[in-house]
């Protein structure tokens, strides 16, 4: 770092020029001593916390790792990567079609987007799993039919909405109003004059959608999804309370049973961790190949040409077939 | 949308039906009986801001009309009112016989429904200022995607024709690339072979070379001098007037909403007889 460099012959521009013969010779860095204070100060930090790990007997260990791979935890941990997946989906289609209803020319249709993106995000994510798991106590029949008139299909409200069934409701109705917003500002990144041409050439309002729009929002869209499936992975241990067996809630009964509480809290804690370092190491995966895609592909059609853009591809013309485009300069 | 409050009232000369093959008799004398645009008393607003004030307009098949003008003149909005990519408020405009956006029923005019407009304009070629190519999609699909989706044609013909179109405006090594790889005037020529490939009968161009580098334009405009000479019927908004005096068969110069001045360019441009399209000719020559 500090190693002196040697700039034979060279000037900066405009340093003071006291006896042009006299050139410096040496180049010195500007020392940093506080950086090696911090370094000290981490590395006694990290000391102390791994040698209290591995010292304190409380930690138990052995237990960790002795339920890590057990069979509830496991079914508690499947439930888990279900229960994400499930709410994942509905909060995406469902977000999909509440940003559609958002951005609709009809107010009525707009407004009702609008108040289920405000109450759902307006209240706390807890609140409404409590409230789907004690929706037979407000409705304790629920059917099939038509408003007003015959019912078609009904049952219990008690038998219909198990802890699955409430918990999927819960996570993935909030999901949606989150998923809401991400999907229309994708939708909004995806110029106007894209709808135009698709439009000119014939395309029907749902074939623009599927066919030109969707799929270039979808370049914006998909980061923050994938954002929202990290933080989706944890949130559904808020699912315990409604009594599900999932990862957390499968520890909890293992713990209330053996009082072995630390310990059982650390082997879900580090399934929460491994599990979202793999889907990190997957985003990261994806977002670089988005980005790739997106110095190929060009990006949206609202970004002006610039000259250079112009310039390197008249220069490329000049280049033998398939010769590699330099792309990704701009960001 | 079908219903009193969406439809529009008719003016000046009654509308074709909406299905008509035999077109009524053009009411401009001296334009050929097969009128392929007719425009009668357009107007256009936003808010409360008129910005076409009662156009009338033939193109007869075949001809290549340009609008010239400054901007706000109206001249993109009422090109755009040609395929229904806006909606007008008052008189009608037919393309071959046909009223694009709407259904003629007694003396009113009803907005047809979505996928009827498609339809109607799947046969309109339009090309844009911006390009507006998809760029999540090859030059090659970006040709194939109208057919393909539209039409809903067997793959492999469509992939030949497409190919032949990007030979004929000179891109027949960039079928793979993607827009974003591709100079704005190739881009351009893109555009015009992708509308190319859904056969239209008319084509409109919307600026098509006020966003390239001045290098550029000459290919572009050889591409549209081409197509003029195999006869395609074009709408032209531009300011280029060298190309309007070498390549239109009529010109017209639209300030403030209206037609100013209409002819051949020959009388337009070297001898207006409209102060305005004087002054505005001095100004851009």
């Amino acid at each position: 770092m500090a190693e002196p460099v040697l700039h034979a012959g060279t000037r900066q521009p405009g340093a003071p020029d006291d006896g042009a013969a006299e050139l410096p010779g040496q180049v010195v860095s500007l020392r940093h001593p506080w950086r090696w204070v911090a370094v000290a100060v981490v590395v006694v930090i990290g000391v102390v916390l791994v040698t209290s790990l591995i010292r304190n007997p409380n930690f138990q260990w052995d237990v960790v790792f002795h339920y890590f791979v057990s069979g509830s935890i496991l079914a508690g941990l499947r439930n888990t990567v279900l229960l994400t997946v499930a709410a994942m989906l509905v909060g995406l289609l469902l977000g999909i079609v509440l940003a559609v209803a958002r951005d609709s020319k009809n107010p009525i249709v707009s407004y009702a987007a609008l108040l289920y993106i405000g109450l759902f995000r307006g209240t706390p994510l807890l609140v409404q799993l409590i409230f789907w798991f004690n929706l037979s106590s407000l409705y304790p029949t629920l059917g099939l039919g038509i408003p007003f008139g015959p019912t078609f299909v009904s049952g219990s409200a008690n038998a219909l909405i198990t802890p699955v069934v409430a918990a999927i409701l819960g996570l993935g109705l909030n999901e949606a109003a989150y998923m809401a917003e991400i999907v229309r500002a994708g939708l909004q990144s995806v110029d106007a004059g894209q709808t135009q041409a698709a439009q000119a050439l014939g395309m029907t309002n749902r074939q623009v959608f599927r066919r030109i729009v969707l799929p270039q929002a979808m370049r914006v869209i998909i980061p923050p999804t994938g954002n929202q499936t990290i933080s989706m992975l944890k949130t559904t241990s808020l699912v315990s309370v409604i009594a599900l067996p999932e990862l957390l809630y499968a520890s909890q009964i293992i713990y209330s049973r053996t009082y072995q509480v630390v310990p059982l809290l650390i082997t879900a804690s580090l399934w929460y961790l491994l599990l979202t370092t793999v889907l990190t190491v997957g985003q990261t995966f994806l977002e670089r190949r988005l980005r790739r895609g997106d110095a190929a592909h060009g990006g949206r059609g609202r970004r002006e040409r610039t000259a250079a853009a112009d310039a390197r591809a008249a220069v490329q013309d000049g280049l033998p077939d398939g010769a590699p485009v330099a792309g990704g300069e701009h960001r | 949308m079908t219903g009193p409050t969406g439809s529009t009232r008719l003016s000046k000369a009654a509308a074709p039906t909406g299905a008509a093959t035999s077109p009524a008799p053009s009411a401009t004398p001296g334009v050929a009986t097969e009128a392929m645009v007719r425009a009668r008393g357009v107007r256009k607003s936003y808010g409360s801001n008129e910005v076409v004030k009662g156009i009338d307009l033939d193109v007869a098949a075949g001809e290549v009309l340009c609008l010239l003008g400054p901007s706000g003149s109206g001249k993109s909005t009422f090109l755009r009112c040609i395929n229904h990519l806006e909606k007008i408020d008052g008189g009608w405009i037919s393309v071959d016989g046909e009223l694009v956006g709407y259904r003629r029923r007694g003396e009113k005019l009803y907005e047809l429904r979505d996928h009827e407009i498609a339809q109607r304009r799947s046969r309109i070629g339009m090309v844009f200022q911006q390009f507006n190519l998809f760029p999540h999609l090859s030059v090659l699909g970006n040709l194939m995607e109208a057919p393909l989706r539209v039409r809903r044609e067997r793959p492999e013909p469509v992939r030949r024709r497409a190919l032949a179109l990007l030979e004929r405006v000179g891109l027949g090594d960039k079928a793979d690339a993607y827009p974003r790889q591709l100079s704005g005037g190739q881009q351009q020529r893109v555009a015009i072979a992708r509308a190319l490939t859904m056969e239209p009968r008319l084509m409109l161009f919307d600026e098509p070379t006020s966003a390239l580098d001045p290098e550029l334009v000459g290919d572009v405009l050889d591409v549209m001098r081409s197509l003029a000479a195999d006869g395609m019927t074009m709408v032209v908004v531009t300011h280029e007037i060298a190309f309007a005096r070498e390549v239109a068969d009529t010109v017209a110069f639209l300030d403030g909403g209206v037609i100013v001045e209409q002819g051949p360019p020959g009388q337009v441009l070297n001898n207006p007889s409209q102060e305005r399209t004087r002054a505005f000719l001095a100004r851009v020559l």
